[in-house]
């Protein structure tokens, strides 16, 4: 079946190749009826679906109406010619970790976290930094070789960077978790000024990560990495310690 | 009731073990107040408003009198000395001194029994109003009634407070029990509370008076229209927690989260002050019947769900005793908990449910509030959704009080209009379609089920006494709640404390103590 793809032109795939098939749910601020299902359609339209199908609509109890519908999709993308920016470098396990420490950089490396700004959500900072880490991969507190100290939540900006100074931090591990409003960028941008005011910026490993972080976004905001979901503590530690190498901050 | 044959006699020595270590604390709180108490004070007698720029009255004149050395003497005291030599009310003499007309500390003083006198007749009055609410809250319950337990408890967070009136009454049309107006990320480690309506929040909108009014007279509307009284809950937490507390009673919010130890782990504020807050504020809404929410499933969201899920229990039995030193009766407390489990666990619900069960068996008067999953959420809406369906199955076969209602996007973004109402119908046909479910079943003699709660119990009681023993501020100083430590000295709003002096009165106390 796979050589009937052609990667130049890709479309989604519902239970037919090539049939464009998708679902879509939303919500319109007009009452449900007719009417209403009919704005759905023609907005579906002008998305470029085909044969849009409303399946399910309901008044969400303000006038306000909800869809579930289908549609074909007209539009492809070429596969081909995608280039995502990433993290590049070989993951390592907590030991290879370790072992690379030992190794290469003889002493202990000191990796400083925290929620900053007024993000008061720590559950991804947590994973990362904590001894018990997230779904059986080990925190940072955990690695040999690795001093993590984890501020918490709501840590001004100042604060982080007066502790990395006061530790001698190798590295900071900035969580965003909230994203209203943008009130991430403004804060992360904040940061790598403060950093850059300080002359601090060259000298240390700059991260930052949350479930709306990419590589792409991270690297514009002036970060050395970005990590998004699925990001373990042995993700950060690899980039950390390459990264100490590569750019002789031993 | 006992499902899960529970020794009740462990029991009895955990609460034995609560009140002794809630009792220790209580000699500390007895001696201090801070200065948020103290505004609180000031609220109640009526202090409210702004000055020129924007800091509202209670801080200026709080911050006056503790400037001049005069906080231990408790603002009651100088406020009723101003009302004998002025012959005006709080809130003109406020005025006046925010405009430097007036100073509290330079004026004749008074003999300390009239102004006792003054002040008394003054709190009776607010106490009057605060009363009136309640018996307001009770007349609505009994002629437009409200909906069965579990209530389903929402949460808007727009960050302005006109756009969460649309969200709410949306969710009371689709069948949402209790509105919860998240607060503006931040807002707890302001030592004020703004004022008037708010239209720009991050994450939340601010806790105002005037807020609260506008949710209140919104959910009033609604509540009329659908035929249930839709409660009211915010966030008495954080640097002002006696504050919101009072704002609360005069706006007739129903349901209050408040718990010291949440602030002290969570948001690093200080344990002495949080503590001395959190009697004040728990005093203001026992009597107030507001029903409390209290933080311990957050525990889970940082520590592992089932190894320390007795450190859950353990704090469900110290937050009891800290409410029943503050007259809060146990219908009022809503012991915190949730369904935090990894979902890949083998058997997980039935710990899940075996923990509900133990929970309900255990405070069987507590309208418990039950959390949804939330940490192993993905951004897989589909198996979110299906998540909560197996949270909501647990919570209706145990009889949860307040029941959280799940998002299937948790993890994703503030929830959109139609994930509440997803979320709602997902809620309701569950607890529809297993309604006695139970009450029809019972649990295996020694099954998994019942042993796991029988383990969480005996290390929870293991727990107590070792805290017994420590201390509570020790304990938490090693990192035994949630794998986080603060100590006596560190952590926001030290500098608010003081030692009251030996003529120290607060009329509130006195006059509200012990609910009705």
């Amino acid at each position: 079946m796979s050589n009937q793809i052609d990667l130049t032109k890709v479309k989604p795939y519902g239970d037919t190749l090539n049939d464009g098939r998708m679902q879509f749910s939303f919500t319109l601020p007009v009452p449900a009826g007719d009417e209403a299902d009919e704005a759905a359609k023609q907005l579906l339209t002008k998305m470029g679906i085909e044969e849009p199908a409303i399946v399910f609509s309901e008044d969400l109890g303000v006038g306000y109406t909800f869809f579930t519908a289908y549609g074909k999709c007209q539009h492809t993308v070429d596969y081909s010619t995608i280039d995502v920016p990433k993290v590049d470098i070989d993951i390592m396990d907590k030991y290879g970790v370790e072992d690379f420490i030992k190794e290469h950089i003889k002493r202990d490396v000191v990796i400083v976290g925290a929620c900053s700004g007024t993000d008061a959500h720590t559950v991804g900072i947590d994973a990362i930094m904590n001894m018990k880490g997230f779904d059986g991969h080990y925190g940072l507190e955990r690695y040999k070789g690795v001093e993590a100290v984890n501020l918490g939540s709501q840590v001004p900006n100042e604060e982080l960077i007066a502790k990395a100074i006061e530790l001698n931090a190798d590295a900071i591990v900035v969580s965003q978790i909230v994203t209203q409003k943008d009130v991430h960028i403004m804060n992360l941008t904040n940061l790598v000024e403060l950093l850059e005011a300080e002359g601090l910026r060259e000298k240390l490993v700059v991260i930052c990560g949350g479930p709306r972080i990419s590589h792409e976004l991270a690297k514009e905001l002036g970060y050395d990495a970005g990590f998004g979901p699925k990001t373990y503590a042995e993700h950060v530690a690899s980039f950390v310690v390459n990264q100490m190498v590569d750019r002789s901050l031993i | 009731m006992n499902k899960l044959n529970l020794d009740f006699n462990l029991v009895t020595e955990a609460r034995q073990s609560a009140k002794v270590i809630a009792d220790d604390i209580q000699g500390m709180i007895d001696l201090h107040t801070t200065v948020s108490v103290e505004r609180t004070v000031l609220r109640l007698l009526g202090v409210d408003g702004i000055d020129d720029i924007e800091r509202p009255l209670p801080n200026v004149i709080v911050d006056a009198v503790k400037e001049a050395g005069g906080l231990p003497m408790g603002l009651a005291y100088w406020m009723g000395n101003a009302m004998i030599h002025t012959n005006q009310t709080p809130q003109e003499i406020a005025e006046a001194v925010s405009k430097g007309d007036l100073d509290l500390m330079t004026i004749p003083q008074a003999d300390l029994e009239s102004i006792k006198a003054v002040v008394t007749k003054k709190a009776q009055e607010t106490v009057a109003v605060i009363a009136q609410n309640r018996k307001d809250r009770d007349n609505f319950l009994e002629t437009i009634g409200e909906g069965p337990k579990p209530y389903l408890y929402l949460i808007v967070a727009t960050g302005n407070i006109y756009e969460d009136v649309l969200q709410a009454q949306a969710a009371a049309k689709q069948g949402a029990d209790i509105i919860a107006v998240i607060r503006t990320t931040g807002q707890s480690l302001l030592d004020y509370v703004p004022f008037g309506p708010t239209t720009e929040g991050f994450g939340g909108t601010y806790a105002t008076q005037e807020n609260f009014r506008i949710m209140r007279k919104a959910l009033d509307e609604v509540g009329e229209e659908v035929g249930r009284y839709i409660r009211l809950c915010n966030y008495c937490s954080g640097l002002c927690m006696p504050e919101i507390a009072a704002m609360g009673a005069f706006e007739r919010l129903d349901v209050m989260l408040n718990d010291a130890l949440y602030g002290i782990l969570f948001r690093d504020i200080n344990m002495q002050r949080t503590l001395v807050d959190q009697y004040f504020s728990r005093i203001i809404n026992g009597f107030a019947g507001v029903i409390i929410n209290t933080g311990e499933d957050n525990y889970l969201t940082t520590a592992d769900a089932v190894e320390e899920a007795h450190t859950v229990l353990t704090s469900q039995f110290i937050n009891e005793q800290f409410a029943l030193n503050a007259g809060l009766p146990e219908e009022q407390m809503g012991l915190g908990h949730c369904f935090e489990m990894n979902p890949n666990i083998e058997n997980g619900f039935l710990m899940e449910l075996s923990q509900a069960q133990m929970a309900r068996d255990i405070f069987p008067n507590a309208p418990l509030k039950y959390m949804p999953p939330t940490k192993y959420k993905t951004g897989n809406i589909y198996k979110g959704h299906v998540q909560d369906t197996l949270f909501n199955a647990v919570s209706i076969m145990t009889n949860q009080g307040l029941h959280l209602l799940g998002m299937l996007t948790e993890a994703i973004h503030t929830p959109f209009l139609q994930d509440r109402a997803l979320s709602i119908e997902n809620a309701k046909y569950v607890f529809n379609n297993m309604k006695d479910m139970g009450e029809e079943i019972e649990f295996k003699k020694d099954g998994m089920i019942q042993k796991r709660a029988q383990t969480v119990l005996t290390e929870s009681v293991k727990m107590l006494k070792d805290i017994e023993e420590e201390g509570l501020t020790n304990s938490i100083s090693q990192g035994k709640f949630a794998e986080v430590k603060r100590t006596m000295t560190s952590g926001k709003g030290l500098d608010g404390v003081v030692k009251k002096d030996a003529q120290y009165f607060n009329p509130f106390i006195e006059l509200m103590l012990g609910g009705q």
